[in-house]
């Protein structure tokens, strides 16, 4: 990833934080010996963000195609949502517990998830570095990679991971341990990003399924989000074993997960919706002026099996 | 891309087997109208579960987010439901947009389409989820008997409505294809 093209542009910290990121100029004196995690997840996160506005810096200057500001401001967007997420704020602001927990969870899972995914990362870095083509092309044919990017794998990795959080005594555990706690968030940010690029990702993935699959397992998905949340609620003076929540600040949090939920669930149909939209319009949907065509009856052959309800009869009826 | 579009089939089904009309008229395409009725019905679930959750759970308070007479099977199908009536809203917009964009969108058969699903949604929660599965009840610390059957009454009257719009509106897209 260093070797980009030595291009000045922003001057953050784009060269600190290789190895030991010892803050640089940044400003926090926090942490001078012991190496603060989240300090070390800022870093990261600052690297990743700085690389990725290099890329697309260089894909705009030289690229043939350019890069798509939306794609910039969305991977932007996800990465700040990282790091407020990580930052120490959320508990100073919530009071730490259930409801900082669960803050955390909502904005760490699905919102910055989408935003990193809609920034297609690994089609600027098949882009900007035309070195990485080869490995990249290597590491989506293997068979890990298509088991755990199908869709009901990365739901049940994502919401099932939920489930077993919350109904085992996990979360107790997390609250004691600060690196079970830091593994529970890598795995929230990891799931939701493999969630959303199964479902919605714009950067490449061999073998998904079709969006009648996908829509099928975005329902499942909500509904067991859903469920959970419902019964953390019903069982909010007991429920995350161990936990010992005060039974009004666990409700509160049941039901921002509920309502993050519809929140999340919407914006992902939306994208679902508007692939399917994008698709018939490829497929002629447009009636102009050729008569002959029945619209939304025929498509061509080559997009037949684009539509949900594309004419695959007519195509395979076709000699 | 370059499959040329199959020369030999008429144009729409409309006409039965009747004079094979010239495939040059510049004509609008054939009314949808079961794609039309079905964007309609799921805009129609979708917004009435939604006034469901914004106005009786939200603004007035009368539902429960959860009530504690509510059994574990009770529980999964209100998060099912509640995670399709979502999506039904979302598609049907965007089925709607594709009727618009192609003009094979029936209004009538819309309208219809909407109200068959929200009465038949309002219905459906008051029979199937406020009695049968006693998800929540209408409304807490009162008599039951008149919200219950104010919510059922209207969902049965906009079904009814529903109902004869699309009858309606069959009719006339009967008489305008016999022209």
């Amino acid at each position: 990833m260093a070797g980009l093209a030595t291009r000045p542009g922003v001057e953050h910290r784009d060269d600190g934080g290789h190895g030991h990121g010892h803050g640089g100029h940044a400003g926090s004196g926090a942490g001078e010996l012991v190496v603060d995690p989240a300090l070390v997840a800022l870093v990261v996160v600052g690297v990743v963000l700085v690389a990725y506005l290099l890329g697309a810096a260089r894909l705009r200057a030289h690229g043939p195609r350019g890069w798509s500001a939306w794609r910039t401001a969305a991977f932007t967007a996800g990465a700040l949502l990282v790091a407020a997420a990580l930052a120490p704020w959320p508990d100073a602001v919530l009071g730490g517990g259930a409801r900082a927990h669960m803050a955390q969870h909502l904005v760490l899972g699905m919102l910055a998830p989408l935003g990193l995914v809609l920034g297609a990362p690994v089609r600027l870095l098949l882009g900007a570095v035309p070195r990485a083509r080869r490995p990249v092309a290597r590491v989506l044919r293997l068979r890990a990679v298509h088991v755990a990017g199908h869709p009901a794998a990365a739901a049940l990795l994502h919401v099932g991971g939920l489930w077993v959080l919350y109904l085992t005594p996990l979360y107790a555990r997390s609250l004691d341990a600060p690196a079970v706690h830091h593994l529970v968030q890598v795995h929230f940010l990891l799931a939701g990003y493999l969630f959303a690029w199964s479902l919605v990702g714009p950067d490449p993935a061999p073998g998904r399924p079709s969006l009648r699959v996908r829509a099928v397992v975005l329902v499942l998905a909500a509904a067991a989000h859903a469920v959970l949340a419902k019964l953390l609620y019903a069982q909010a003076g007991t429920l995350p074993p161990g936990a010992a929540n005060p039974a009004a600040e666990a409700e509160q949090a049941a039901q921002w997960m509920y309502y993050g939920g519809d929140v999340a669930e919407v914006l992902l149909v939306v994208l679902l919706c508007a692939e399917w939209y994008r698709r018939g319009a490829r497929a002629g949907a447009r009636p102009a002026g050729t008569a002959s065509a029945v619209p939304g009856r025929v498509r061509s052959g080559t997009e037949a099996r684009a539509g949900w309800r594309a004419g695959v009869t007519r195509a395979a009826g076709r000699p | 891309m370059t499959a040329p579009p199959p020369a030999a089939p008429p144009p729409s089904g409309g006409t039965p087997a009747g004079t094979r009309t010239v495939p040059t008229d510049p004509s609008p395409p054939p009314h949808d109208t079961r794609r039309s009725l079905g964007a309609g019905a799921m805009i129609g679930v979708g917004l009435m579960a939604a006034v469901d959750e914004i106005v009786f759970h939200q603004l007035l308070g009368w539902h429960h987010f959860y009530d504690r007479s509510t059994s574990q099977v009770a529980l999964l199908s209100d998060g099912v439901l509640h995670a399709v009536e979502l999506v039904l809203l979302v598609a049907g917009f965007f089925v709607l947009a594709d009727l618009q964009r192609r003009r094979t969108l029936a209004r009538g058969f819309v309208q219809a389409g909407l109200l068959v699903g929200a009465g038949g949604f309002q219905l459906f929660d008051g029979l199937v989820d406020h009695k049968v599965l006693r998800v929540h009840q209408v409304r807490y610390g009162v008599e039951l008997l008149p919200y219950d059957v104010a919510w059922n009454g209207v969902g049965a009257l906009v079904l009814v409505a529903g109902l004869v719009v699309l009858a309606r509106a069959r009719r006339r897209a009967r008489a305008a294809a016999g022209r």
